[in-house]
């Protein structure tokens, strides 16, 4: 299981600072549920035992944008609604990830109308769309993998230049 | 129990000299009537002692889009003493506001039932049409600084292109 599983005889192994960092950002992704509505029944049946996002090192869902890696947003974003959103993404410290769950969240869904924004990459960047309406926990749990996988990928030169979001930027948002 | 007939009988004793068309299908009465005696008829509706029409259910409106009187105003009330629900509607049509402007205008029932203010206040949101009297005559839904009637027929389905703006990216 596990790193224990490498350890040979010694009790040594080599690796890179990318790769151990890489691996305990992806192992203990806390997520932000950004739950706006039906999507957010799915995100909470993940939480329980049946589901387990425990498994999965995801179990900390905070309410805080300052403590969270990952923003789920579960739900039907409306225009009114938009700049709450993103006020919440620009709170949260890098580095982050977003998740577009459900036809709602990724495209407007089956409100084509004035009032909800048709895919909420118009103003948060997404890393990834979940299909579904609502998509099913296991889904979820599939999407959270994929995640993990990126989250897996990322050497620390990928966020060195990332840029800060200037404070009274945020502030007008 | 109050029936159609007593009701209408009722009413034009009231109002005698005022036309009302009041109509019954499956047991659910209708009445249309002038919109300047809204707020009498109302305090009528509530505070008769055989009426006591208590609970204002709902207020919304009708966009005819091409009719001269163009909107109706729906109220939709509940009697708990007679178990009866009542419908009354009136048609308004575009007249003289203050400041010159024109708008579509009626008096606002607020102070007869409380329930009221927040259906006035969709109602507002949703057509435009402006509740005199009303305390607190804000958008509903919709961003405060938002220009348009979004259930008004000759507002687009997919809005106006950049009427409300997004954060930047």
């Amino acid at each position: 299981m596990g790193l224990e599983s490498l350890f040979k005889e010694s009790g040594f192994f080599t690796t890179t600072i990318d790769a151990l960092v890489a691996w305990s950002r992806k192992s203990s992704v806390w997520p932000m549920p950004m739950g706006i509505s039906c999507c957010a029944i799915e995100m909470m049946a993940v939480a329980d035992p049946k589901y387990d996002i425990a498994r999965f090192g995801s179990e900390v869902m905070r309410f805080t944008p300052r403590q969270c890696d990952l923003m789920i947003v579960a739900g039907t974003v409306t225009y009114k609604m938009a700049p709450v959103v993103r006020k919440i993404y620009d709170q949260m410290p890098e580095p982050k990830w977003v998740i577009a769950m459900g036809a709602c969240t990724a495209t407007g869904g089956i409100y084509r109308t004035y009032s909800v924004v048709q895919g909420i990459d118009q103003f948060v960047p997404v890393d990834l769309y979940l299909a579904g309406c609502p998509p099913r926990p296991d889904n979820l749990l599939n999407a959270l993998i994929a995640i993990q996988d990126k989250i897996g990928r990322t050497k620390a030169a990928d966020f060195k230049n990332a840029e800060l979001p200037e404070l009274n930027e945020i502030q007008n948002n | 129990m109050i029936s159609a007939d007593s009701l209408s009988q009722k009413l034009i004793n009231q109002f005698p000299e005022t036309n009302f068309d009041i109509s019954e299908y499956r047991g659910e009465i209708t009445i249309q009537f002038p919109k300047k005696i809204v707020i009498d008829l109302c305090k009528f509706l509530k505070y008769d002692s055989e009426l006591e029409f208590l609970l204002c259910e709902d207020i919304t409106a009708i966009d005819w889009a091409k009719r001269k009187e163009r909107f109706t105003v729906v109220y939709h009330l509940y009697s708990f003493k007679n178990n009866l629900r009542l419908r009354f509607k009136t048609n308004i049509d575009e007249s003289e506001q203050s400041g010159g402007k024109a708008g579509y205008s009626i008096d606002s029932v607020t102070s007869v039932w409380q329930a009221a203010n927040w259906q006035e206040r969709e109602t507002y949101d949703m057509y435009g049409i402006n509740f005199k009297g009303h305390p607190d005559l804000r958008r509903m839904y919709m961003p405060e600084d938002f220009e348009y009637y979004p259930l008004r027929k000759d507002f687009p389905l997919m809005g106006i292109p950049g009427s409300i703006p997004l954060p930047k990216k």
